[in-house]
């Protein structure tokens, strides 16, 4: 690279990158800031942090609205991630016409748009008293084709070598996806982790429509309900997208290199 | 079906394996997904409140070309396609083949700064642009300081600027996420043949167009078709953003049939209908991607 094209190009990978965090550093300069001090400006942490988080719990149960989070996503997580796996695994190692005609009509799920099944599943789960659930929470989301071909195209890479070993020495072919590919497929697994952990501490439609009940709200909702008042205090606002954000922003940091092996290995 | 005492074979053993391996997620995505779908369909030629529906043949489907704020969210959903996904994945692109430099130093910073955007949920992101946005928000108490502007200037009021910001909003989540994919994919990439157009004197817009494109097509299709998902079925940021103004500037599809099925007297007959023509549209939408990408096929 000649010393111009350098310059131009940190330069702008400098640029992008600031402008990626800056909402994310505001978000927390204004959560230990008072409101006034937000609007008028202010870009250094102030000491406010204590008052606002004593008028945030004050104003919302933001104790219940964690733990709820916590709840249907760690829930999802686990079983999404069984299920999904299971099925990709399957898919991959003992595919046959069947079973890639199965998959294929699967993917097509892909293509439904969440509003076309909401109204149906809202109808459905109310009759069957699922509404501020858990259950009802998760049911929507634990398959999904994103998934299942995700694990699928890792067991692709699986040795089929190691399967006819296994077979021989008496394993059945469930003990051969829990001892074998479970534990070898680890970067698969962390990836899968952080996109669904995401995806349901994220989701926001379908927790409005079930979730009618303040015990069962989440997160994302609490935030939501905040912003609807005529004024706006911006450092308790701001301390509830904290809140909201440390989980994932946790997750992605510790997981984040096994996610780009991960995507990676679905992009091949 | 075999007998209790007759042995299955080894071949059809291992096929019945592989099926109970694959039933859950096949079960699930059929009662979750297709399930109601079906449902939406028979619900969309109904009309009523409640349990009291009447056959109303295509009357919801007429009713919607005619519906004045369905049509402006159409329209916003794609202006937002239209704006939004192309300048979205043509930056995400040249980031990724930047960022694909051997030489480059702090690319592991670059890369977490601009993937960490995904790490925010959507209702929170949301939140934090319409604050910056905000009439006494910080964009416009800096451009006051500055003398660009006398008093704050109401982004979120008028309906050019807000939709602007809806679009600025996506670009910054989701760019990040969709430069992974890119980067990934030019892994897969032998990183010679770069050396080698660099050696012929291929300059880095030629090396661009005429080969990071090209080997990357597959992972560009999924993305653009990925993302034209997405933004027909925004919700989050209408809600949250620009709670669907001014007078309906910026509400999107989802974000209407959610307030006529749960939030107004519910019409989930007429709104079924109108998750229906979202339904086309991304199927439509997706052959079309994918014809135009597959040219090769």
């Amino acid at each position: 690279m000649t010393k111009g094209k350098k310059i131009i190009s940190y330069t702008f990978l400098s640029i992008v990158s600031l402008l990626s965090i800056f909402p994310l550093y505001w978000m927390v300069i204004a959560a230990t800031n008072k409101s006034v001090d937000v609007s008028r400006g202010t870009m250094l942490p102030g000491m406010e942090l204590i008052n606002n988080f004593k008028n945030l719990v004050a104003s919302q149960n933001v104790l219940n609205a964690m733990t709820n989070s916590f709840k249907y996503a760690i829930a999802m997580t686990v079983l999404s991630l069984a299920i999904c796996s299971l099925a990709g695994y399957g898919f991959e190692i003992f595919h046959d016409r069947g079973k890639d005609m199965v998959m294929s009509v699967i993917l097509l799920a892909m293509m439904v748009p969440f509003a076309a099944t909401m109204i149906p599943l809202y109808q459905l789960f109310s009759k069957a008293h699922l509404l501020n659930s858990t259950a009802g929470f998760i049911l929507p989301m634990i398959s999904t084709p994103f998934l299942i071909m995700l694990f699928r195209q890792s067991a692709r890479s699986f040795p089929h070598d190691i399967i006819e070993a296994a077979r021989m020495d008496g394993l059945n072919e469930f003990q051969i996806f829990y001892k074998m590919f479970f534990p070898t497929m680890r970067s698969t697994y962390a990836a899968a982790m952080t996109i669904t952990f995401m995806n349901a501490w994220n989701s926001y439609l379908w927790p409005k429509v079930i979730m009618s009940d303040t015990k069962s709200a989440t997160m994302p909702m609490l935030v939501a309900n905040l912003t609807e008042g005529y004024v706006t205090d911006y450092g308790m606002l701001m301390l509830s997208v904290v809140f909201c954000t440390i989980p994932t922003i946790v997750i992605f940091f510790l997981l984040q290199k096994s996610f780009a092996e991960g995507i990676t290995g679905a992009v091949k | 079906m075999s007998g209790p005492n007759k042995k299955l074979t080894l071949s059809r053993k291992q096929n019945l394996s592989g099926w109970a391996f694959l039933t859950p997620a096949a079960i699930l995505i059929a009662a979750m997904s297709f399930y109601p779908m079906f449902r939406a369909l028979i619900l969309s030629f109904k009309t009523g409140v409640g349990l009291n529906m009447k056959w109303a043949g295509t009357y919801n489907y007429v009713r919607m070309f005619q519906d004045a704020v369905f049509m402006q969210a159409l329209k916003n959903n794609f202006i937002y396609l239209i704006f939004q996904v192309p300048i979205m994945l043509v930056l995400a692109l040249v980031l990724a083949s930047l960022l694909n430099n051997k030489d480059l130093r702090f690319k592991g910073f670059f890369r977490t700064a601009i993937f960490l955007p995904c790490a925010t949920s959507l209702v929170s992101y949301a939140v934090i642009f319409r604050s910056l946005f905000a009439v006494d928000g910080l964009i416009n108490t800096v451009l006051i300081n500055t003398g660009l502007l006398s008093t704050g200037y109401n982004f979120l009021g008028h309906a050019t600027s807000a939709r602007i910001i809806i679009i600025l909003a996506l670009i910054w989540r989701w760019t990040g996420y969709n430069m992974v994919f890119y980067l990934s994919g030019l892994q897969n990439i032998e990183y010679s043949i770069y050396e080698a157009a660099k050696i012929d004197g291929a300059s880095p817009w030629q090396v661009f167009w005429k080969m990071t494109v090209p080997l990357l097509r597959p992972t560009i299709l999924l993305t653009a078709i990925m993302s034209t998902n997405g933004t027909l079925q925004l919700f989050d940021e209408s809600v949250n953003l620009t709670n669907g103004g001014p007078a309906n500037a910026t509400i999107t599809m989802s974000h209407y049939i959610y307030n006529m099925s749960f939030k107004y007297v519910p019409n989930f007959g007429y709104a079924a209908a109108m998750s229906y023509l979202i339904l086309i549209l991304v199927a439509v939408l997706a052959f079309l991607q994918m014809k135009a990408g597959d040219k090769r096929d």
